[in-house]
């Protein structure tokens, strides 16, 4: 029983938020990966682009509320998802025809790039901000909870209770489908197949005869829809604010990085990584241990290893540690 | 030319008739550049509204007149504000200063002016509990609550319905760490136990780690130093999805309706407190603020008309408008026992006082100064019910 109590307990404040967290971190960190193998460089608009595809999915969810179409218990967002992404794959198309096909054709090198990625950043971050407004939205509709804390004591009889929201749920479904369709189209299509070759050796590619602006094309076509879930995944779990997406640039990096630069499982892995080790390191462990240690050994303080203030720390932590001892990641990446 | 004339000799007289008694000049030191420029005017319009109230009465020391002179404090610049009160004593002459506003300011001129002249200086609106025990030779008060004060009043709020245990989060900045600090010593002070008491950011999206370690330390409510659209909101969202905590308690930030709107039912229990008084004052107050002309809801404006009344009784009871005869009057006039004064009732007042009676200025706040010369505070107790706030009572 005690031994319950510890673990339902755990699973509430540790398991259940950073599996859901995970999950939103391996879909940005793949999309940034993806632009990293393809067309290789770091893109800091990333975050942004996850806001901006939000952004519209928030937006024509507000239409759909507004003349009564719901999607009963589900949220509403989640069918106008496929518009924020065809909203979102409309700007970065416009993007790169606008900005980086420039430096592709000039071949310039991937810090150029990169620096140019941060000039679009603060365009979307601005565009975002201009059209929704840099507060608080809220789209979130249906049904909250899948089990209530309460409803989990009165059902098992345990002290503590274990609450699943919803949203954490189709975080983790819509995840596992978008994974599974990203490496089923990777493996087995044509088109990512030479999206693979194009990124193992370019010129290579080119010499077979594979047409690169497709390739990039299909490239920020998959990235923007990556993102736009991603985005619509932590905003429906969490809350929109634009600004938040940009925060959480560095915790996809990190995990993208971990989990080695351009390699899609890799991001994953580092996704789940970097949200555990957060959630982890913050957590007062006071309540768990208590259930578990005998009586004599009970923790007087909290057993906090770091302040949640500190949670992007973490990151960093994670980062250095990495970049340290395997600069290509636990994944074998890319290092250019 | 003609309506000229008229004027001119009318003040002629006014001014020959008021010869006998004394023109008497308080300094008017308030913010009105800088971060409080939007509330000053209507608290500066508060003060000279009981000047001109007593004016009018003629009862003042046979007869004197109240001329307020105005001073900017900046709010933020000790040194301009330290000039400014400099010129208001020593080139105006003031008897006494209402002001400053904010809490660094008056600080200054108190140390480097006030004390120096040995002027009386009532605040409105300096709000720090380091004011409580800052050397102030008897010569500084204020109609304004300390920060203290509250941390004292939701420790009792909190254990007179048995709790003893809470854990405690405030939002990191000088409002809810200096909140979180008072209410942690007057609640250990008095046998509590306080768990945790944790920081949160504004702005966040997700709060369910802090609310991992406030649940782990436990405790029967959580006390949300917060703001209701703020991290205080999200504190409380992500303890009641997962179920950390049932029953919050919310300070004067916390209290909103919009909270309540958002949270919905899942609120009902929690409680907490937020300054306000039910006193009549607060309303005859108004009333005669929309008489004048400004808005006498505007924050701080009821307080600077009590800290002008304040200063005006006391030179009356002390028969002298020389700060140091006056400045240990203001204590008993604020406090019972004694007729009470209500606002518009200055000119009663200062009849009672010079037939030798005892009175209790009320004024428009529900004035009671206690320690160090600082108001005792009116909090509205507050709990959540049925998507409503409702009022307990006041203490």
């Amino acid at each position: 029983m005690e031994f319950l109590n510890g673990f339902v307990a755990l699973s509430n404040f540790v398991l259940v938020p950073a599996i859901a967290y995970g999950s939103q971190l391996a879909l940005g960190a793949l999309g940034v990966t993806l632009i990293y193998g393809i067309l290789r460089f770091s893109n800091f608009a990333h975050g942004d682009t996850m806001a901006f595809g939000a952004m519209v999915t928030v937006l024509v969810t507000w239409a759909m509320q507004s003349i009564g179409i719901s999607f009963g218990p589900l949220p509403t967002a989640l069918l106008a998802l496929p518009f924020g992404i065809a909203g979102a794959v409309l700007m970065v198309l416009m993007t790169d025809k606008m900005v980086y096909k420039f430096y592709r054709e000039k071949k310039s090198k991937p810090v150029i790039l990169v620096i140019v990625s941060m000039g679009v950043m603060f365009m979307m971050n601005g565009i975002v901000r201009v059209i929704i407004g840099p507060n608080e939205q809220q789209f979130r509709d249906g049904e909250r909870f899948l089990i209530k804390a309460r409803e989990f004591k009165n059902m098992t009889g345990l002290d503590e209770g274990l609450a699943i929201k919803s949203t954490q749920a189709i975080t983790v479904v819509t995840a596992a489908i978008a994974v599974a369709l990203l490496f089923w189209f990777l493996n087995k299509t044509r088109t990512g197949k030479s999206m693979r070759a194009y990124s193992d050796n370019e010129d290579l590619a080119l010499l077979s005869g594979i047409n690169p602006e497709r390739v990039v094309a299909v490239t920020w076509i998959i990235v923007a829809a990556l993102a736009t879930i991603a985005g619509v995944l932590y905003g429906l779990d969490k809350s929109f604010k634009p600004f938040t997406y940009f925060q959480l640039l560095l915790p996809i990096f990190a995990s993208a990085i971990v989990g080695g630069l351009g390699n899609p499982l890799g991001a994953i892995a580092g996704g789940f990584v970097v949200a555990f080790s957060e959630v982890m390191i913050t957590y007062a462990w006071k309540k768990v241990l208590g259930y578990w240690l005998p009586d004599t050994l009970e923790p007087s303080g909290l057993v906090q290893l770091l302040s949640t203030d500190y949670k992007f720390a973490v990151s960093f932590m994670i980062l250095i540690v990495v970049l340290l001892f395997r600069p290509t990641g636990l994944f074998k990446g890319k290092a250019y | 030319m003609k309506k000229l004339l008229t004027a001119t000799a009318a003040s002629a007289l006014l001014a020959a008739s008021a010869v006998a008694a004394e023109d008497v000049k308080i300094g008017v030191i308030l913010g009105f550049t800088g971060p409080l420029e939007s509330i000053t005017p209507m608290m500066a319009a508060g003060a000279e509204m009981a000047m001109a109230e007593v004016t009018a009465s003629g009862k003042l020391l046979d007869g004197s007149t109240v001329t307020p002179v105005r001073a900017d404090s900046t709010c933020i610049d000790a040194a301009a504000a330290t000039a400014a009160a400099e010129r208001l004593i020593t080139s105006d002459n003031v008897n006494a200063i209402m002001g400053a506003d904010c809490s660094g300011v008056t600080g200054a001129i108190l140390q480097n002016v006030a004390r120096a002249n040995g002027v009386v200086m009532v605040s409105p609106s300096a709000t720090s509990p380091a004011l409580s025990t800052a050397e102030d030779d008897g010569l500084f008060f204020r109609t304004a609550p300390s920060d203290a004060r509250q941390g004292v009043v939701m420790t009792d709020v909190i254990m007179e319905r048995g709790i003893k245990t809470v854990a405690l989060t405030y939002t990191n900045n000088d409002y809810g760490k200096g909140l979180a600090d008072s209410f942690q010593a007057a609640f250990e002070a008095a046998g509590g136990t306080v768990t945790i008491s944790a920081a949160h950011e504004d702005g966040k999206a997700d709060y369910s780690a802090e609310v991992g370690a406030l649940a782990s330390a436990g405790g029967e409510v959580l006390v949300v130093a917060g703001y209701t659209d703020q991290g205080g909101k999200g504190i409380i969202q992500a303890s009641l999805d997962t179920g950390a905590f049932d029953t919050f308690v919310l300070p004067d930030g916390m209290v909103g309706q919009e909270l309540v709107d958002t949270i919905g039912s899942d609120l009902d229990g929690s409680f907490g407190q937020y300054p306000g008084t039910d006193s009549k004052g607060s309303e005859v107050f108004q009333g005669l603020a929309a008489a004048a002309g400004f808005d006498g809801t505007s924050a701080f404006a009821p307080e600077s008309y009590d800290a002008a009344a304040l200063i005006m009784l006391a030179m009356q009871a002390a028969g002298s408008t020389n700060s140091a005869d006056f400045a240990g009057k203001i204590m008993d006039l604020a406090n019972a026992p004694g007729e009470p004064i209500l606002p518009g009732e200055l000119g009663k007042a200062l009849d009672l006082i010079a037939a030798g009676q005892d009175i209790d200025y009320v004024g428009a706040t529900a004035v009671e100064l206690i320690g160090p010369g600082e108001s005792a505070g009116n909090y509205r107790e507050i709990e959540i019910g049925g998507g409503a706030i409702n009022t307990v009572r006041f203490r």
